[in-house]
């Protein structure tokens, strides 16, 4: 693989191409149920990506021979908009799409009690409105969000955050360019309750001792990414409350539903 | 593979995971041991290489073709290589025809990432006119038959396949026209990665993992690892998760048994190799 501009140096002074310095994150914003229809939904904006997600279920699945007998049926869409990307994408999904639907579908799952709805299907659909690389990362943090706010039974959240490897340096959440022209990114999602590890992936070349860095790293970001998945949905329902304990006083006996 | 649905009897589960507990398995075998692992390359003459492997009963057949091509846009002067994998009827009952399943593109781009990443084919010798003309490497993976660790079996055929792989030699006139010679060349090889799946049952670490433990496995991470012991791809599968510690334990098994499988391998192979220079 030839490296383009090898004398653009994507670290200088410990300072990246877009300001951070290596163990930091990009800006994140977590918006809880932009959508009206889903029953659940959750929009990202993290660094540059710009990414909805949407949750339906539990609810019939279709095709009906799909069904478990013994749980529910998860499926996951990751999709990017044709306007998403740099040059066109087409809009049917590439190889890549369907592997990141693939890895996003088994990061999620183990976070979802699926055995409470046997023979009924949930739903993720995951859109990456614009992508500035590490996508799957946050497509994974915000379907986790929007599975909260459909009301689905979780054991815990999934976070998820990448490390990579530029200019020699082992550093956290690479952006687009760091993730072309670096030399290795290691995509992480956890459940930060067990620490159990839901989404491993490794491109690139690392030593031994790089990799278990990088992991590391990785696993710092998503504990990062979980409090400010823990602060949106707190913000999110917090909010939604509030008038309800102004009526308890003037109105008294009328909820308690 | 995870896509057609398992349904085991609770009974095999249980034997499986009580034989793991007196660290051995079903077929006798320990943990960390591998089925047999043949090989048989160049079997095919139309194909520019070929190699089929076999661990145990699982049967993966690799078939090379080099064809004139254009370059990605983005890497002018650099060959392609595409990966590609058949998950044919002939080899399982839960395979159908059609087009491929999302575990048929899964494998195959996992076994991509590990030929991509440690640089097994030096891509930049691959370009006969930049931006206009390079070769194109297709790697295609025909599964025959279908006993368990898919991943590792398909990334053995694909690069054997690929160092057997021969193009013809040729000279690039002004104009841009290629002129073939006679001669042939093997295609340029500089690492040989192996692809180690570690599967996770109960508490239990395993490797090459048969058909009827594949059906109860909780997690496994495919890692590729090149000639120097680096770490070049990863990819977790199944729905289960690891701890940090058990990716470090993961890794450390994978590491050693990619270069006890490489130096087993290139045994049988690399007299061949330099005998067809």
């Amino acid at each position: 693989m030839p490296k383009k501009a090898k004398s653009e140096k994507l670290i200088r002074r410990g300072v990246r191409t877009d300001g951070r310095k290596i163990h930091d994150l990009r800006n994140i914003k977590i918006e809880v149920g932009p959508l009206e229809r889903a029953d659940g939904s959750a929009y990202i904006e993290w660094g540059n990506n710009k990414i909805l997600a949407a949750v339906y279920g539990p609810r019939e699945v279709h095709p009906r021979h799909l069904a478990r007998p013994d749980r529910a049926f998860f499926r996951c869409r990751y999709h990017m908009a044709p306007f998403s990307t740099t040059e066109r994408k087409r809009p049917a999904p590439s190889r890549r799409e369907r592997e990141l639907s693939k890895v996003t579908r088994v990061a999620l799952e183990p976070s979802i009690l699926t055995k409470l709805y046997p023979r009924a299907g949930i739903d993720v659909f995951i859109e990456i409105l614009q992508s500035d690389g590490g996508t799957r990362c946050a497509g994974i943090t915000a379907a986790s969000i929007a599975l909260v706010d459909a009301g689905i039974p979780m054991k815990d959240l999934v976070a998820a955050c990448a490390a990579g490897k530029i200019d020699g340096k082992i550093v956290l959440d690479l952006n687009e360019v760091e993730d072309q022209e670096g030399d290795a990114d290691v995509p992480v999602a956890i459940m930060p309750r067990t620490g159990g590890i839901s989404l491993l992936q490794m491109d690139g070349i690392l030593s031994q001792t790089e990799f278990k860095e990088a992991l590391e790293l990785a696993l710092e970001g998503c504990k990062q990414v979980y409090e400010l998945q823990k602060e949106a949905l707190t913000k999110a329902y917090v909010q939604e409350e509030a008038p309800v304990k102004d009526e308890e006083k003037s109105e008294g006996e009328e909820q308690n539903e | 593979m995870s896509d057609s649905y398992k349904i085991v009897a609770k009974i095999t589960k249980k034997q499986i995971a009580d034989n793991l507990l007196k660290n051995t398995r079903i077929d006798g075998r320990g943990l960390l041991d591998y089925r047999e692992i043949t090989t048989e390359i160049g079997l095919l003459e139309k194909a520019s290489g070929s190699a089929l492997v076999s661990i145990g009963k699982t049967k993966v057949l690799a078939g090379v073709k080099v064809e004139m091509g254009e370059p990605y846009p983005d890497k002018p002067d650099a060959g392609v290589l595409t990966v590609n994998v058949e998950l044919t009827p002939l080899a399982s009952p839960s395979f159908e025809p059609g087009p491929p399943s999302e575990d048929a593109i899964e494998l195959a781009r996992v076994v991509d990432r590990g030929i991509r990443e440690s640089k097994a084919v030096d891509l930049n010798k691959l370009c006969i006119v930049p931006g206009k003309k390079v070769f194109v490497v297709f790697v295609d993976l025909n599964v025959l038959n279908h006993s368990g660790n898919l991943f590792d079996t398909s990334a053995l055929a694909s690069i054997l396949a690929l160092m057997n792989a021969k193009t013809r030699e040729y000279t690039v006139s002004k104009g841009g026209q290629l002129k073939y010679k006679k001669s042939t060349t093997h295609l340029p090889i500089q690492n040989f990665p192996v692809e180690v799946t570690v599967a996770k049952i109960g508490e239990k670490m395993v490797v090459d993992v048969s058909l009827e433990e594949e059906a109860v496995i909780d997690a496994q991470l495919t890692i590729a690892v090149g000639k120097d012991n680096e770490i070049c791809a990863i990819q977790k599968s199944l729905i289960g998760t690891f701890s940090q510690d058990e990716v470090h334990q993961a890794l450390q098994i994978a590491t050693d048994k990619a270069k006890e499988i490489r130096e087993k391998v290139l045994r049988g192979v690399e007299g061949w190799l330099e005998g067809k220079e």
